[in-house]
């Protein structure tokens, strides 16, 4: 049976890890590789690198971290953040990436998602929807640039679309809930999943087990990502799977 | 006494395997999990570079679109030495798209593969809420549990990653290696002699995987 996946999420910032992370066994929590091999080592069933640089001088340094992370951890790798072009995603993919997260600029040139997708399969493309839910409630509108801009587009469609232009993957994160802990967004997660045919991973807002139960669950995604819950040692990835595993939900061992 | 004098190493011999470039990316992590089992992986993009490796076992990786790969593949002319390598019986793994080349043809564009085994690839025709592509970690059982590639794995029951949208219908039901299942059983993995290939990315799939790589190694080894 196919496993709902867990994704432990690190924040790279010119080569370090940020956001913060306090894993007991480091001795050093900012070395994004360290971090990626204590995460395989827990058993992690994925993992995504977001490159939340600035400059595309310090971007060439994640290079080197995908490479590194790659030679020593053998398990699907996502990257984003910053990937503009075909070439961009190219290079990124050819350092060992499995897959490459594309937002703002998939939102500028939806193109991008087709060229890509044509030229390295549907399976290595996923888009990333920062979405916010509106005054009325009912619907999520879509942001760019970490969340600071504001977009026409409705997630729900704009999901459709990209997956109508080759998106593998959506990685959905919900604005309103995102460092929370209280818990992700369940109807928008629901609505983005029941709407597309491609896995959809749940971010933002977890901060218990039951909330990747729910998501799971009720939310019907294919996948959950959370950062502070693992990085802070609340939970391992292996109480997380033992947890959800009681629930029925299933999990690798 | 000068450290440059010592004899270079007193390690064992690594078995030498070649790992095909078609062009395509990820080549990264199938050389790394070669090296990772004590093999020594040299990367191939003519055939004279193929004949020249000295490399007990080849290995076809791939991901992306099957089109790219069967045309980089026909236009390099290694679909000759992979089809001549596996007639002579000589240990190979294809990965993936490595897979699916093998086989006659795909739904997947229409495409014209090497035609190694009669047979088809076709897409995942599967209602809501079944995802497509499969991706992610999904158990196996091998229908050839004494399969040398199998070698040390549960019977049934272990999880590897996946992620595509065709998957290979052989002819032959006796080529089945491993069987999956999404939406109903589809086959993970074939054999024959020294031929293998699996659907799932063994690179990908944490120590399992490597458990796969090693056992290929193994056989390559032994040539």
């Amino acid at each position: 049976m196919l496993s709902r996946r867990i994704i432990p999420c690190l924040d790279v910032n010119a080569g370090r890890v940020v956001k913060g992370v306090r894993f007991q066994q480091l001795r050093d929590a900012g070395d994004p590789v360290a971090c990626a091999r204590a995460y395989d080592a827990q058993g992690a069933d994925e993992l995504i690198f977001l490159d939340i640089t600035a400059s595309s001088d310090e971007r060439k340094i994640m290079h080197d971290v995908v490479a590194a992370t790659a030679e020593q951890c053998f398990m699907p790798l996502t990257v984003g953040g910053g990937l503009r072009t075909v070439a961009d995603i190219e290079t990124m993919l050819k350092a060992g990436a499995d897959k490459v997260s594309l937002n703002t600029a998939a939102i500028k040139n939806p193109q991008l998602i087709a060229d890509a997708a044509e030229r390295f399969g549907v399976q290595c493309i996923v888009v990333a929807i920062d979405a916010k839910r509106e005054p009325d409630g009912q619907s999520w509108r879509v942001y760019t640039h970490g969340g600071r801009n504001p977009t026409e587009l409705d997630a729900i469609a704009w999901a459709r679309r990209a997956v109508e232009l080759g998106a593998g993957e959506i990685l959905l994160t919900s604005m309103d809930r995102d460092g929370t802990g209280d818990g992700y967004d369940l109807e928008l997660t629901r609505g983005v999943s029941d709407a597309v045919s491609v896995p959809v991973i749940a971010s933002g807002g977890a901060g218990t087990l039951q909330h990747l139960a729910d998501v799971l669950d009720q939310g019907h995604a294919s996948a959950v990502l959370a950062a502070s819950i693992f990085h802070f040692g609340t939970y391992t990835i292996a109480q997380a799977k033992a947890f959800l595993g009681q629930r029925g939900v299933p999990v690798r061992s | 006494m000068n450290s440059e004098l010592q004899t270079p190493n007193s390690e064992p011999r690594r078995t030498r395997v070649a790992v095909i470039d078609t062009g395509i990316c990820n080549l990264r992590s199938v050389t790394k999990a070669l090296e990772a089992v004590g093999a020594e992986p040299r990367v191939v993009r003519t055939p004279d570079e193929a004949g020249k490796a000295g490399a007990a076992g080849l290995v076809l990786p791939g991901v992306g679109a099957l089109r790219d790969c069967v045309a980089s593949l026909r236009q390099s002319g290694l679909d000759a030495t992979v089809r001549e390598w596996i007639e002579r019986d000589r240990p190979f793994l294809g990965v993936c798209l490595g897979m699916q080349a093998l086989f006659t043809r795909s739904e997947e564009g229409g495409v014209r593969g090497l035609d190694v085994f009669p047979g088809e690839v076709v897409r995942f025709r599967l209602p809501a809420p079944w995802k497509v592509p499969h991706m992610g970690w999904n158990t196996v059982r091998f229908a050839q549990p004494n399969s040398p590639l199998a070698n040390g794995l549960t019977r049934e029951g272990e999880a590897f990653y996946f992620v595509h949208s065709f998957h290979c219908v052989p002819q032959d039901r006796g080529l089945v290696l491993a069987e999956c299942d999404y939406g109903g059983a589809f086959t993970a993995a074939i054999g024959r002699g020294r031929c293998f290939a699996t659907q799932f990315h063994p690179e990908k799939s944490q120590a399992k995987g490597l458990q796969i790589y090693g056992n290929f190694v193994q056989v390559a080894g032994r040539t």
